[in-house]
Order: structure tokens, then sequence, then C-alpha cells
């Protein structure tokens, strides 16, 4: 997925920080944030507000890519999975710092800064969010 | 609203079709379609035509003048639409030329589902698929598309003790069927043994729950249903269309077990052909991964939720079961040109209802049900059909 690198830096405070948006009107709140919000509508519109996520939560479903795309393929085999935050979003992420056989459903994980990908030898680097066991020490 | 039935069906053969460029795929179809209806072309009010990614496929787009003008038809200047939901495409190209009928706009329409894949490497193939899942928040951090069904799958697993096991029978029934079918991609039974020891993709998927990368085309004439009987003597009705979408991201669902998408387009379809998913003799579903098959007989309310696995352990959707599911060989065997698919799926049904679908045929079939997915269940179209 190779785009101009604006494409990139418009996201950081997403990936960077996890900075998600909150709906003014139910408290409900989103990852990645929301123009408006789904249930309150017209009601939510100049009222989502910036709600910086704590990063932690629990896997509900993984995989362990064998085949991946270009950009991961020295990664191979990854686990991916699907996190559910302890403030309700859930959100797609690998999961690092542990061994593939170890990722269970149920797991709890927490997020952690990394490197996700880079544009050719020369280009940019994209860098996001990953998540890992919560056991493990800092 | 006017009644809608389908008087002609035009398949290419699918597969690796080096011989055989985009434009050839999609006339070769086209023409077939006008054969079998018996009309000659210049009846022809209006064409869409479903294609998931002929601009990165084959760096064309503006696919809707392109192929009426290489099917013969740009000097009687027709509207010519192409339509885009990612796998999903032919199925809604077929209910946007079904609603253009039903609203009293057209009488006659033909509409044509095409990819031709196999122009670009394996790798650019995979990644052109991938652009049907959200980029930004899914693919753009290692997510692939298999990845994502996998993730259906060990979830659909944990929650109801589904196998690894009832996965490839899947594949095993769908290869049974494709074996059967002259333009299917794969024309080979497979054993379950050879299914469960497949590569590993996206663990718990093997190669042989995937889909393959396929080149083909598929066509169907529209009419409406009160000057059909003028074309064939035997008009298949569509009794019931339906569509739904969903948040893009899988992460986003309410269930990562549900398709939320073909649960509406499905009630949508049945409420408007007055029957209940106990009446549907047949259905081609979107098999693009073996899990997809077991998650569709549930959602399409064929089973209850979480009983998909054993109904296809249980024999029930093979060919000489209670309700046969993907005669045809479905994606996995028939192969899954994208953008072809949902439109291939109604000539398989036609085929059926007909009686014409040879080795294949299941007997006293009266009404059979299309489903066509895109992306990881975004987007959903359902067509409910009746033979006379």
């Amino acid at each position: 997925m190779k785009s101009d690198v604006a494409r990139f830096w418009r996201e950081i405070p997403q990936r960077y920080n996890l900075i998600g948006n909150q709906c003014g009107s139910c408290e409900k709140i989103f990852f990645p944030p929301r123009e408006a919000c789904p249930e309150c509508r017209r009601k939510s519109i100049g009222k989502m507000k910036d709600y910086s996520l704590k990063g932690k939560g629990k896997i509900i479903t993984y995989t362990i890519i064998h085949v991946g795309p270009e950009d991961f393929e020295k990664q191979t085999p990854y686990p991916i999975a699907i996190i559910k935050l302890d403030e309700g979003p859930c959100i797609t992420a690998q999961i690092v710092d542990c061994k593939t056989k170890d990722v269970k459903i149920g797991m709890k994980v927490e997020n952690t800064f990394r490197k996700i990908q880079q544009d050719g030898r020369i280009g940019a680097i994209y860098y996001g969010y990953k998540f890992r066991p919560m056991e493990v020490k800092k | 609203m006017r009644d809608v039935a389908i008087i002609g069906i035009g398949l290419t053969q699918f597969g690796e079709l080096w011989d055989k460029s985009f434009r050839q795929l999609i006339a070769e179809a086209g023409a077939k379609a006008i054969l079998d209806a018996g009309i000659t072309g210049k009846e022809i009010d209006a064409m869409y035509v479903g294609s998931m990614s002929s601009g990165r496929f084959i760096g064309q787009e503006h696919i809707g003048a392109l192929v009426a003008d290489v099917s013969g038809f740009s000097h009687m200047h027709i509207p010519a639409t192409r339509v885009e939901g990612a796998c999903a495409s032919g199925g809604l190209a077929v209910r946007q030329g079904y609603l253009s009928i039903a609203s009293g706009i057209n009488d006659i329409v033909i509409v044509g589902g095409i990819e031709k894949m196999n122009d670009v490497g394996g790798v650019s193939a995979t990644e052109t698929l991938a652009t049907a899942a959200d980029q930004e928040w899914e693919a753009f951090f290692g997510a692939t598309f298999p990845g994502l069904y996998a993730m259906i799958a060990k979830r659909h697993m944990h929650e109801y003790g589904t196998t690894k096991e009832q996965l490839a029978q899947v594949a095993v029934k769908n290869h049974s069927n494709g074996a059967l079918n002259p333009n299917a991609q794969f024309k080979k039974p497979i054993t379950l043994e050879y299914a469960m020891n497949a590569t590993i993709v996206a663990d718990p998927l093997g190669l042989m729950d995937c889909s393959p990368v396929s080149d083909g085309a598929a066509s169907i004439v529209l009419c409406a249903a009160d000057i059909a009987k003028k074309y064939t003597n035997k008009p298949i009705k569509i009794i019931g269309s339906g569509q739904g979408s969903d948040t893009l991201a899988l992460h986003a669902r309410r269930d990562i077990c549900t398709l939320d998408a073909t649960v509406h387009a499905a009630k949508m379809a049945y409420k408007q052909a007055k029957i209940t998913p106990k009446q549907i003799n047949l259905a081609e579903v979107h098999d693009c991964f073996t899990i997809a098959e077991i998650c569709a007989i549930e959602d399409l309310g064929f089973v209850k939720k979480g009983e998909g696995g054993k109904a296809v352990e249980n024999k029930i959707t093979t060919l000489d079961g209670s309700l046969p599911v993907n005669t045809s060989g479905g994606l996995k065997s028939k192969g899954h040109p994208v953008g072809a698919t949902g439109v291939a799926q109604i000539v398989e049904i036609t085929q059926q209802l007909r009686g014409k679908a040879e080795k294949r045929q299941v007997k006293n079939a009266k009404i059979g049900l299309t489903h066509n997915v895109g992306g990881s269940g975004a987007t959903c179209v359902v067509h409910i059909m009746e033979g006379e």
C-alpha cells in the first residue's frame, strides 16, 4: 500500500497514541474516531471530543498469518488479533513479545509502540500500535 | 413494482485463461446470454456490469462503456453502468438490473460480471483483493484477507466447537460438485485428508479452505415478467431481492461470527418472496473461504447459529442432501473471478430451475437462492428465484 506520506501522518494521533473520540451526547467511545455518533446522529455533530484510550484489553479472536503481504513477508508467521479494549472499541493489531503458540482467546494484552512497515529501503518508516501480553515486564 | 424474470444465461470457462483477454471473456459471456434468451440484442434497454478492480487487475477503468463497446452496443448508445462492491460486484449488478426493470424504467436489461485476475502476479492479485478490507485499520497492520476469515473461523470454533475437519468437509463437498461442472476451474474431487493437510495460509485456514485466483465472466438477460413468454417458454422469476451493508472492518461488527449484512439481505429477500428459509430447495452461497459457507447457511436461516459445521458434517448440504449448497462447485472449486461470481451464481440456479444442470441436477428444484458477499461481510446481496 504505497501512497503519499501525508496519508500516513494524518493518522499519527490514532496510530501513535490511540486517540479515539467520545460522543458528547451518549458518551460512547470510538476508535478510530468518528465524525458523528451512529446512534445519536445529528445530536452528536460538533460534540465529538477526543478521547485517549489506555491501550489495554483482551483478545477476542486471532490468527497466525503464514502467507503475508509483501511488506510483511519477512515477519511470517506472525499473529494478528482482534482486541476488545477496556473502553469498548475493538481493534485489529499484531501480537508481539510472545511465542505464536502462546496467543490465546481471552488473553490480556497491552499496547506497545512499534514499527509497522517501511516504504522500501530509503522511504518513510511507518509506526503504530502492536499489542503484547500484559504479564510481560517492561 | 413489476415482476422480473431471467430469460437468458451465459458463462465462460473459469480458470487461468492465459489465451483470453478481459474483452474476449465478457463478450463471450454476453453473446451466450443473448443467444440463450432468443433475442437479437436490439431489444436491450440497458447494461450493468459488475467488476471489482479492473483498474488494478488490467489497468482499465471505465468498464461500463468498454463492455458495451466490445459487445457491439456502442452504436445503440444504451446506458452502460459499472457496479462495484468488492466480491459482491456481480450480485449488485444483478440487483441494479432487477431494480431498473421492476421500477418500470427498462423492459430488457443485460447484466455482466467479470474479473481477469491472472494478468497480474499472485502477490499483486492478493494485494488487490485485500483492498476489500479496511486499508487504514486492518491491512495497514498486516491483516490479510484470508487472515480476517481465519479470525472468524477461530472465534466460531471457540464459541460453537466447529472443527477444522468440518471446514475441510466444505471443500471436499464443493470439489465433488465442481468435478461435475464443465465450466469449473478445478474439475477434480479432493479427499478429506488432502484438505486437512494442505499448507497453512492463516491458521486455521489452509490452502484448501481458500477459493482460487480466477479469470472468467458470466452474463444474464433480465426481462419484465409480463413479456418474458415472448422470448422463452421457461422464464425463471426473481421473487426476492435483498441487499445489506455493515462496517468495513471486521473488528467493528456486532458479532465476529455473524454476517449481519447477510441476515439483513436475506430477511429483505424472504419478506418480498413471502417464503421462509425452509422453502428453499437449493442455494449458491459465497464460500470464498470454507468458514464463509458455514456462516452463510447459518445467517441465511437454514440452520441455527453455531450449527453450520454440524450441518456440513451431517451431509445436509451435499448434492443429494436435503438442502444442496453450491452445486456448481462454489467459489472454491468452480473458481472465483470476483466480479463474475455473483452473476455466475444466478446462472447456476437458473440452470437448476430449468432442469438443465445435467449431472449436478437437483431433483424437484423449484426455489433457489443466491448469496454474494463483498469483503469480510460489509456488503451482501441475496436473490431468490422460482421456476414455473
